[in-house]
């Protein structure tokens, strides 16, 4: 019964999502604050029938009732409870209403934000929003009903794919989503100036924190999936350019430009046109993700064919929503007025190259991707492009932008001095210099990349703090001056700082992986490999049975130049109702570093296959997404102090046009 | 969200087959470190987008050996991957070769790089850089506001 009211709940969201498009959209056409009242309240009871579908569907999962097929696909009764849940989102329909409820929810925040937002800005906004989710719950009832029953239900549920029974996947695709949908709302936003036909920086300054949010959560969905696939597919890799990976990177890559050119936005009143085509882009990529995998177009052309029915109708949506908005950007653009002028070495000329670069390696990383795809259909041959192809094109870009990134960030505004820049850093630069020479120095012989790498991540690191320091203190100040001043530079300043720290740190990690090394032997109980200074003895291996499956568990003694440093367990496991075996790694971390040890063949005569690998740093990698993410966040608490405050936020733009 | 590539690892993980075993290591370091590089570039053609190096599919096990069996009997590692290619098409190769079919794909981070750098000059420089000088009336008027504020 409650399957049906679910079901019922998300065919009312869609009739409620028709009114939030259609009513408020007249009533800006019309200035008529009634019609345009009527988004927010809309908006908010979309949101609670989203909601109760959402947790209908829970229940079914969470009691495992067997007559709904979603559940019988994706659940089993001896699951844990976590994986009952989590596996709600583990599947395509379950995902898809998780993307939608996100999107009701961005678009409820929306509703609330009353003060901050202009009315006629806000039911444009809402009326995008509610477009995009009627072509959303289309698609779920019409391809992807999450809530058929099954007659005659059967007994057990077939089991969630084993690899997903993991805490990673509880967390990874809700962080996610959250980022991909968090920039529909730069996207209606940005349709919505264009359907009013103006903008300027308070638009900017309500859009950024948006922006700003969705970015750090797409960051932390990313480096969640990455960890994932690090720990659970055994074989140590965290980044592998899969087409699945990369559809999340795009709109990263594009979230980041926008975040950039917003600033420029906000500050300078410039890059109008470009920041809205980039809010338009940014979420075309966010569906063009949806897209790519959920179609199952990139297993290869022909699966494509075997769904067409899902395929298609995200085809469609993807066409409608791309190619009306860049009609609407087209059409309306140009009435856009151009601000803010600037010399080309200055803080927007450094922005602008950053975008131009960050632009060009989305570029690459969408090509690459759907290349071969098109290449398919259009001439029938087949080619791969994989990791060597993009560390090939992708690494030429992004280090020039991360080598001129700490310039960028001290340039002043409007009209910097390139000279004066490369003073206020050639500390940091000397250091830098020096430390990467004596790394060099010291691993002679070993890999370059390395050194180089981690002086790059340095670099970006003491560069970060130098800005802080430069703008707070001066010689012969002392220190509690120096400190107040520090404490009294706005968040954002820190939270610049303390993301472009961030992207060091995952710099440093990445660098250092040109270290890793590896050791890989047939075992016997007592025999040992290395890797490094590393060392492991095979203890014992012994069978034990769970609920859904059985494995053996290797247990390994863990040595450091002989001395015994701990114990670790790496499982091979069989889940019995799909017959499917998975590794689980034994992982140690000691400080920043992993020893990570992988069982392959499990021999007849009671011998195991074993690799061993010794990855210095390597947690850097995601500790640095963390630290961007928090960045993100504190910039944010700066943004939205002063979003609480409306009427100083709106005078600003009044009192800059005289000087225009 | 590897859905999809879960699910086929979970498809091709069938036998006991794991990435790069210990019974397929050569004997002599330079040539296994050869071969590890070269099935790096190589496609496990079952998989979703992994090479053979880290794949455990029984045909990526296969392709291992196969590819240190051509090492052992002396091919050069261009020699190596020609035989593959032979063997399997291009589609064996991760970084595709360049060649008329592969151009745009190859220029095409150049490209877009070169002409948004023109695009935005471009954009830049048309900026009438006047825009946001004042004519005579508006300078005689900032110039008594600013000769008040000194004054003040």
């Amino acid at each position: 019964m409650l399957v049906e009211a679910g079901h019922f709940a998300l065919a009312l969201a869609l009739g409620l999502s028709l009114i939030q498009f259609l009513v408020p959209l007249w009533g800006a056409r019309t200035n008529d604050p009634v019609l345009m009242s009527v988004g927010p309240s809309t908006a908010l009871a979309v949101l609670a029938c989203l909601a109760f579908a959402f947790l209908a569907l829970t229940v079914a999962y969470v009691t495992s009732d067997f007559s709904v097929l979603n559940v019988v696909e994706n659940s089993h009764s001896a699951k844990p409870l976590i994986y009952k849940i989590s596996g709600v989102w583990g599947n395509h329909e379950g995902s898809m209403l998780l993307w939608v409820l996100i999107l009701a929810l961005f678009g409820a925040v929306v509703a609330l934000a009353k003060s901050s937002v202009p009315v006629r800005l806000q039911a444009n906004t809402l009326a995008v929003q509610a477009a995009i989710t009627i072509a959303f719950l289309l698609f779920i009832l019409m391809t992807s009903n999450p809530f058929v029953r099954v007659v005659p239900a059967p007994v057990e549920g077939q089991d969630l794919n084993p690899l997903l029974q993991d805490l990673g996947l509880a967390i990874h695709p809700p962080l996610l989503y959250i980022g991909y949908v968090g920039f529909s709302i730069s996207f209606a936003f940005a349709c919505a100036a264009l359907i009013d036909g103006r903008i300027d920086a308070v638009w900017a300054r309500i859009v950024r924190p948006w922006t700003l949010g969705a970015w750090a959560f797409l960051t932390l969905g990313i480096a969640m999936g990455s960890y994932w696939a690090y720990y659970e597919l055994g074989w140590g890799g965290w980044w592998f350019w899969d087409p699945v990976e990369n559809a999340s990177l795009m709109p990263w890559l594009a979230g980041t430009a926008l975040l950039h050119s917003t600033v420029v936005m906000e500050k300078r009143d410039a890059l109008k046109v470009w920041t809205i085509l980039l809010a338009i882009l940014t979420f075309s990529l966010s569906l063009l993700g949806t897209f790519l995998v959920r179609s199952g177009v990139l297993t290869s052309v022909h699966s494509f064919a075997v769904d067409p029915e899902r395929g298609s109708f995200i085809l469609g949506i993807l066409t409608i929503f791309i190619g009306g908005s860049l009609a609407l950007f087209a059409w309306r653009a140009p009435l856009l007025k151009q601000g803010g002028i600037f010399a080309p070495v200055s803080r927007e000329g450094a922005l602008v190259l950053n975008n131009l670069f960050i632009a060009t390696a989305c570029a690459t990383v969408f090509i690459g991707t759907l290349y071969p795809l098109a290449l398919e259909v259009l001439t029938g041959d087949k080619i791969s492009v994989g990791a060597p192809f993009f560390n090939f094109t992708f690494l030429p870009l992004v280090i020039p932008l991360l080598m001129l990134l700490p310039f960028g960030q001290t340039l002043a505004w409007k009209r910097g001095n390139f000279l004066g820049t490369a003073q206020r850093l050639y500390a940091v630069f000397g250091v830098v210099i020096v430390a990467t020479l004596v790394m060099l120095a010291f691993t002679a012989g070993g890999p370059v990349g390395a050194p180089l790498g981690i002086g790059l991540g340095a670099f970006l690191v003491l560069g970060s703090l130098n800005e802080i320091v430069t703008r707070s203190w001066s010689r012969g100040s002392p220190l509690s001056v120096t400190w107040r001043k520090a404490r009294n530079l706005p968040r954002s300043a820190w939270g610049t700082a303390l993301a472009h720290a961030g992207v060091g740190v995952t710099v440093i990690g990445i660098a250092a992986t040109a270290w890793d090394l590896e050791g890989m032997d047939t075992l016997k109980i007592g025999d040992r490999i290395s890797a490094g200074p590393y060392t492991v003895r095979l203890e014992r291996v012994v069978p034990r049975q769970e609920a859904n499956f059985r494995e053996d568990v290797v247990t390994l003694r863990v040595f450091r130049n002989g001395n015994e440093i701990g114990m670790v367990d790496t499982m091979k496991r069989l889940y019995v109702t799909r017959g499917m075996p998975t590794t689980e790694a034994g992982i140690v971390t000691i400080g920043l570093s992993q020893i990570y040890a992988s069982v392959g063949e499990v021999r007849p005569d009671g011998s195991i296959g074993l690799t061993l690998y010794y990855k210095p740093l390597v947690l850097l990698i995601w500790l640095g997404a963390v630290v961007m993410a928090a960045g993100g966040a504190l910039s944010l608490t700066d943004r939205r102090l002063r979003i609480a405050a409306p009427a100083p936020a709106r005078s600003i733009p009044v009192a800059s046009v005289p000087a225009e | 969200m590897r859905y999809i590539l879960a699910l086929l690892a979970a498809l091709f993980l069938g036998g006991a087959a794991f990435a790069v075993q210990p019974d397929e290591v050569l004997k002599d370091p330079v040539l296994e470190k050869r071969a590890r590089a070269i099935s790096a570039g190589l496609r496990c053609m079952v998989c979703q987008n992994q090479s053979i190096d880290d794949s455990d599919a029984q045909l990526a096990k296969d392709l291992r050996i196969l590819v240190r069996e051509r090492l052992v009997a002396g091919d050069t590692d261009q020699q190596v991957e020609g035989y593959l290619v032979q063997r399997y098409g291009e589609f064996v190769l991760l970084k595709p070769t360049f060649g008329r079919h592969t151009m745009l794909l190859w220029l095409a981070p150049a490209l877009v790089l070169v002409l948004g750098g023109i695009g935005a000059y471009a954009a830049l420089r048309r900026r009438p850089p006047s825009a946001s000088t004042l004519d005579d009336e508006e300078q005689k008027a900032l110039e008594a506001l600013l000769k008040r504020d000194q004054g003040a």
